[in-house]
């Protein structure tokens, strides 16, 4: 199948009766990619997806293919792969047929199509399950048949929306490496969408997040984490503490305060005194010390090596926080956080 | 008091796990009523055919087969019910499948689609005799537009049978043929476009095979309800000629010669062609697949 060099969405826009469902969406994915669209349910993420397969038309926007115009192709016709979150598996046909379907489409030799398919199958260790129904396989079974069915065919680019989000918890970890090796192993540019940020993290060269079909950042995974653009990724990058607060200084270090604390935090943006800002900190950046700020620990929950704690300050504010000892509940403790570590966000957040 | 409702949930345990469920006695009455007005009339129908007056207890089959005009009501009967169950399930496909999804208007669309199924056969014959028959609009509207010079006969012969057939079975087929598609995932389809099929394949090779056993089952009822007719083929038809179906033969025998052993044996008769073609029909939907198909269905 051709391969591109680039893939360009130019404000891509779809909208359901008035309702914007994804809004002036730019994005150019580069050959190679493994691209996640991340975001809350109702984000948007399926609405690209789906528009990048074709099974939506697009409200306004282009996608270019190099140059050729994408979005006024049928899906038939654009050849990428598609995995669907219910696997969308032919249930009248064998795992071999399923896979097969697409070889035959494009009327390729018999001999050719049988290789192909054998490969396939081999890829996703099936070899076992190639006569049986879809209805007789485990549901990471299927979820691997649907892979190999989008892949058999080598498309220039391929689709996958919640592909983990049927199978529990052990098998997700597994099909997780899996992907990324079979990405890793046939170079595919892949398009991810899900609404799991360690998912996200851990598997793309490159986040989307989206949030009300609109863009909120775009990055690696470091930067993402790291750098978080406003309030709402980082609240979607596991800033579990964001707590409402004023600016009092700018300059050298920026103090802030609010609900009966005073605390140093870095800027995400211009920030003036005077102006509401939220302030976002890691539960893993939140360290139990002497000189730190009183409060009383409420829940305690075991996480393995360490345990994560919920406290509450004097003005009644919870915050979540790591230890590595266990606190007791309704032990009073002092708590402290770097002023790297604690990010203030213009309180109006971008849209 | 505690230990009597203990032994008796525990009785209701025990015979749960055989497998019995005594709630099923209250199906007794309606089982009763059943056996008392269907089963054993129907037992007794066809002990009936085989006492006839004379020639032995194959009497009255004999005397069916032998007589071409008796026999030949079969095959206009099946010459009648099987081409029009054929187009009811036929026809209900592609508007089924254009019906499948959600849009403005399906409400009332299926509402005018499915009335007919609330006419009754005696109405649909009203109006058929008042629409198709020789002064009827139809011919009139033809004949004044010149495509015509004189009134095409539809009624009282084999069409006027047939649409009144149609008119009547066709929204058993559409309903059925309507929930069937529903049942089918509509991601399969989004599926195999992703895969290069085009909606021509997607429907040959996706739909259409999920679909089929339910088309058989919706064939086997259009057809049992054609094969049956008998008000439309005296009102609309030609009930002593062209359309002079196994019903009317039966009646003819049974309470206008009082022959009630040969009226037995032409219901026998028709009974038996009914189980075969089914028969036929279910015998080819279990070489189908007829598992899951993917929806809410």
């Amino acid at each position: 199948m051709s391969k591109f060099q680039q893939l360009r969405l130019e404000g891509v826009t779809r909208r359901f009766g008035g309702q914007d469902a994804l809004v002036d969406l730019d994005l150019t994915i580069e050959r190679g990619e493994f691209i996640a669209l991340l975001g809350p349910s109702g984000c948007g993420k399926s609405t690209a997806l789906n528009c990048l397969a074709g099974l939506l038309p697009l409200t306004a926007g282009r996608i270019w293919q190099d140059d050729t115009r994408l979005d006024t192709l049928l899906p038939e016709k654009r050849g990428f792969g598609m995995v669907f979150q219910n696997y969308a598996l032919f249930p009248h046909l064998t795992v071999w047929k399923n896979i097969a379907f697409g070889l035959q489409m494009r009327r390729l030799p018999g001999a050719e199509i049988r290789r192909r398919t054998d490969e396939a199958i081999a890829l996703v260790h099936l070899e076992e399950q190639a006569r049986k129904l879809p209805g007789q396989l485990s549901g990471g079974q299927q979820q691997r048949v649907a892979i190999a069915r989008a892949v058999v065919l080598e498309p220039s680019l391929v689709l996958m929306d919640e592909p983990l989000s049927n199978l529990d918890a052990k098998l997700r970890l597994e099909m997780r490496t899996e992907i990324r090796r079979l990405h890793q192993a046939l170079g595919l540019t892949t398009v991810y969408v899900t609404h799991d940020q360690e998912e996200a993290l851990s598997m793309a060269d490159r986040l989307v997040v989206l949030r009300g079909g609109r863009v909120q950042q775009i990055g690696t995974p470091e930067q993402l984490h790291t750098q978080p653009a406003n309030r709402h990724v980082a609240d979607f990058m596991g800033f579990r503490n964001l707590l409402p607060m004023k600016v009092v200084t700018t300059g050298v270090s920026t103090v802030v305060e609010g609900g009966g604390l005073t605390l140093q935090g870095t800027p995400v943006g211009d920030v003036h005194p005077g102006d509401e800002v939220v302030a976002g900190v890691r539960p893993e950046s939140l360290r139990i010390a002497e000189d730190g700020f009183p409060a009383t620990v409420e829940v305690v929950e075991y996480q393995g090596r360490e345990v994560a704690v919920e406290a509450v300050t004097d003005a009644g504010q919870r915050l979540h926080l790591r230890a590595a000892d266990r606190p007791a509940p309704g032990d009073k403790v002092r708590l402290a956080v770097d002023p790297a570590a604690l990010l203030l966000f213009p309180a109006g957040g971008a849209h | 008091m505690a230990a009597v409702t203990e032994t008796r949930v525990a009785l209701r345990h025990r015979l749960a796990e055989r497998g019995i469920d005594r709630q099923l006695l209250l199906l007794g009455p309606a089982l009763l009523f059943v056996v008392t007005l269907f089963v054993y009339p129907f037992f007794y129908g066809i002990g009936l055919s085989f006492q006839p007056e004379q020639g032995g207890p194959f009497g009255a089959y004999r005397s069916f087969f032998a007589d071409a005009y008796e026999r030949g009501t079969l095959t206009t009967t099946l010459w009648l019910s099987l081409p029009v169950a054929l187009l009811n399930v036929g026809a209900s496909v592609p508007i089924a499948y254009r019906m499948r999804g959600r849009f403005r208007g399906k409400r009332l669309l299926t509402t005018v689609l499915v009335v007919p199924i609330t006419l009754g056969t005696v109405l649909t014959a009203q109006g058929l005799l008042n629409f198709l028959g020789p002064t009827g609009w139809f011919n009139r509207t033809l004949m004044s537009l010149h495509v015509i010079d004189e009134p095409v006969r539809l009624t009282h012969n084999y069409w006027g049978v047939f649409f009144s057939l149609v008119i009547t079975g066709f929204p058993f087929a559409f309903l059925l043929v309507l929930s069937y598609l529903s049942g089918i995932d509509p991601t399969l389809e989004k599926a195999a476009a992703t895969l290069g099929a085009g909606w021509a394949q997607r429907f040959r090779r996706i739909t259409l095979p999920l679909l089929a056993p339910g088309l058989a089952t919706t064939f086997c009822l259009t057809f049992v309800l054609a094969f049956s007719v008998f008000p439309s083929a005296v009102l609309v038809g030609d009930p002593a000629g062209e359309t002079r179906v196994i019903s009317i033969a039966a009646w003819h025998a049974g309470y206008e010669q009082y022959d009630y052993p040969k009226a037995s044996a032409i219901a026998v008769v028709m009974g038996l062609v009914e189980l075969v073609v089914i028969a036929a029909v279910l015998g080819w939907r279990s070489l189908l697949y007829t598992g899951s198909t993917g929806g809410k269905g």
